[in-house]
């Protein structure tokens, strides 16, 4: 996104926002608040500034304060840029059972940031999440809406490369097909 | 081999096509429930077949649909609580993914037993994959006639849709799940009014885990009667186990409860034995709350018999020497595990999904999370085990959901059997020595 793009959905979205609004009976719009939310998150590159949140409550015709409330109680939803690949990597018990400190550590060494920081070149930000449900496939990260599970410090390496060449933006939202 | 009623169909190709499955005999519940009987005789059904929640507490389904307040002529909601997220519970992803029309099929013949003509899917915002999943699903469903006005020609309708959350293990708890699909804080409810009287939007409301709803579908064609034949005493039917940790077949399971515990971990049929041939250590049976269990006293009861895979064989022994079926995330641990450094990953757990509304739980898990990390890394006090305790203790039923029961009940069950080990690094610190143990 250029700068000085306006917040603001662009025409296909806003649709898909009406569509998603009206799957709660009228009056209940506000039910819609954190698919809207996802959706801005995905449009607005990754992350919910003051303007993207001021923006959701105005689609949804809701007080601004509702909106942080909510945005602020989520662990998905991000206040701050992030990376383009935001690593999530799984921390909790099944995956600590099976190797995520090393894998942890080895995102740090190789790409010489600490947990919650970004790369210089703003292509990756680690983050330390609790349980994902992908105890069975331990040790695991998201990104986006990708799982990478069976994780070993190879498989990592061709992983994280893959990504840098690809150079794009991972996004939850994959899709903005939604069922009748 | 025991019976599988919900992954029968899970190798068959293209399972996940509405095409398959119904050739597969997928909607037959549908069929049957709306063309042959009463919404109240499916819910009659429901309770004879005993089933018992599958999402972690176990109260029994028909028991809770028929709380239902039927004459408030308000609208009534089915709402399936897919905010799967206990850790080592990973079973409802798994159906999901897999046989997503099992979900909607169970929505459509327990919805029509409610009375719900609007019904939601909650899932977890980080399975935005699988929510796409159930929306193919449900197009294919509505393509097809099962979903929308009239269905199958009869006078009952139905809409149902799919909610992402957005991270917040709160949100499994049924009235926190309610506030978020409101559009709000998962902040629990304070309870009454139940949801069965006031849910969502403050009308009549059912909130059912995703295995719960799925096991509808084999109850209403194998009728009540039968699936209660399966399993032992008032464990009936199946359960879908997620297997996890130090073991050489992680993954999820359909088991008939009352299979031996021994069985499960041990046979090539499901864990296949611990891994990298070490010795059991301990398990954790149903989700990241309920106490873990030495080895000695998962494999057996106290009284010496073997201990079986169901909810009352587990508890035997109340949280003295038993635990909890809850979720069936089964995490097993080797004997080189560091039992305080897991419990750390699950008190930090606890510690970040705390919804920060009651002060026990805020306060609690946060200061169990400190005196934990202090420990580990060799700046702990021996006083500092009976600390915990207490600050367990007093989180303990002193909050408006179990969320703060959830993060004691592990601390105190890991000090109860593996006291030692906390002493031991307890000590080691007075000693001098440094504990090379990492924590992020």
């Amino acid at each position: 996104m250029a700068e000085n793009k306006a917040i603001e959905f662009s025409s296909d979205t806003l649709a898909v926002a009406k569509k998603i609004i009206a799957r709660y009976p009228e009056g209940k719009h506000k039910s819609a608040l954190i698919p809207i939310l996802h959706l801005a998150q995905t449009e607005f590159d990754g992350w919910l500034s003051v303007e993207a949140m001021d923006y959701v409550a105005s689609v949804l015709n809701i007080k601004p304060i509702e909106v942080y409330e909510v945005v602020t109680f989520y662990s998905m939803f991000n206040t701050k840029p992030v990376g383009k690949c935001l690593l999530e990597v799984c921390q909790t018990s099944s995956c600590w059972l099976r190797g995520s400190d090393e894998i942890i550590n080895h995102i740090k060494k190789k790409l010489n940031i600490e947990v919650g920081e970004t790369t210089a070149d703003g292509m990756f930000t680690l983050k330390t999440v609790e349980c994902l449900g992908s105890c069975g496939t331990a040790p695991m990260l998201q990104c986006g809406g990708d799982f990478h599970e069976n994780l070993t410090t190879e498989k990592l390496d061709s992983l994280l490369e893959k990504m840098k060449i690809k150079n794009e933006r991972s996004t939850y939202l994959k899709s903005l097909n939604l069922s009748s | 081999m025991g019976k599988k009623l919900l992954l029968e169909h899970i190798n068959e190709p293209g399972i996940q096509s509405f095409e398959v499955y119904r050739k597969k005999g997928g909607y037959a519940s549908v069929e049957k429930a709306l063309k042959t009987m009463k919404p109240d005789d499916v819910t009659e059904e429901v309770k004879r077949s005993g089933l018992r929640g599958r999402g972690g507490a176990g109260f029994p389904t028909g028991m809770k649909w028929s709380f239902i307040d039927k004459k408030s002529g308000k609208p009534r909601y089915l709402v399936c609580n897919a905010d799967e997220s206990e850790p080592g519970t990973f079973k409802d992803r798994y159906l999901m993914e897999h046989i997503p029309h099992i979900l909607i099929e169970g929505m459509i013949t327990s919805s029509y037993a409610l009375g719900a003509n609007t019904s939601y899917i909650y899932i977890r915002g980080e399975y935005m994959y699988v929510a796409q999943i159930l929306e193919r699903a449900i197009d294919e469903a509505y393509a097809n006639g099962f979903l929308g006005d009239h269905i199958l020609g009869t006078d009952y309708s139905l809409n149902l849709y799919v909610h992402v959350g957005a991270g917040a293990y709160i949100c499994g708890e049924e009235t926190a799940l309610l506030e978020s699909l409101e559009g709000k804080r998962g902040n629990p409810r304070l309870k009454p009014p139940f949801p069965a009287v006031a849910g969502l939007y403050s009308c009549p409301t059912v909130v059912n885990n995703v295995e719960t709803i799925a096991a509808v579908v084999p109850i209403v064609n194998l009728g009540g009667d039968e699936y209660a034949k399966i399993g032992v005493g008032r464990s009936t039917g199946t359960k879908l186990i997620s297997a996890s940790g130090h073991i050489n077949k992680p993954g999820v399971y359909e088991i008939e409860l009352g299979l031996p515990v021994e069985e499960f971990i041990f046979s090539e049929e499901y864990c296949g034995g611990v891994w990298k041939e070490r010795r059991l250590k301990a398990v954790v049976a149903g989700g990241s709350s309920v106490p873990i269990l030495p080895a000695g006293l998962i494999l057996t009861t106290a009284k010496g018999e073997p201990r079986l895979m169901t909810y009352e064989s587990l508890a035997d022994g109340g949280f003295v020497t038993g635990t909890m079926l809850g979720s069936g995330g089964f995490i097993v641990m080797d004997e080189t595990t560091n039992i305080v450094q897991n419990l750390f990953t699950f008190t930090r757990f606890y510690r970040h999904e705390s919804c920060g509304q009651c002060s026990p739980c805020r306060e609690g898990t946060a200061w169990m999370e400190k005196i934990l990390h202090r420990l580990l890394q060799g700046k702990g006090k021996k006083t500092d085990i009976d600390i915990l305790v207490n600050a367990a203790k007093n989180i303990e039923g002193n909050t408006i959901c179990p969320l703060g029961d959830a993060a004691a009940w592990p601390v105190a069950a890991a000090i109860r059997h593996f006291r030692k080990e906390f002493e031991e690094i307890a000590e080691s610190t007075t000693e001098g020595k440094k504990l090379e143990i990492a924590t992020h």
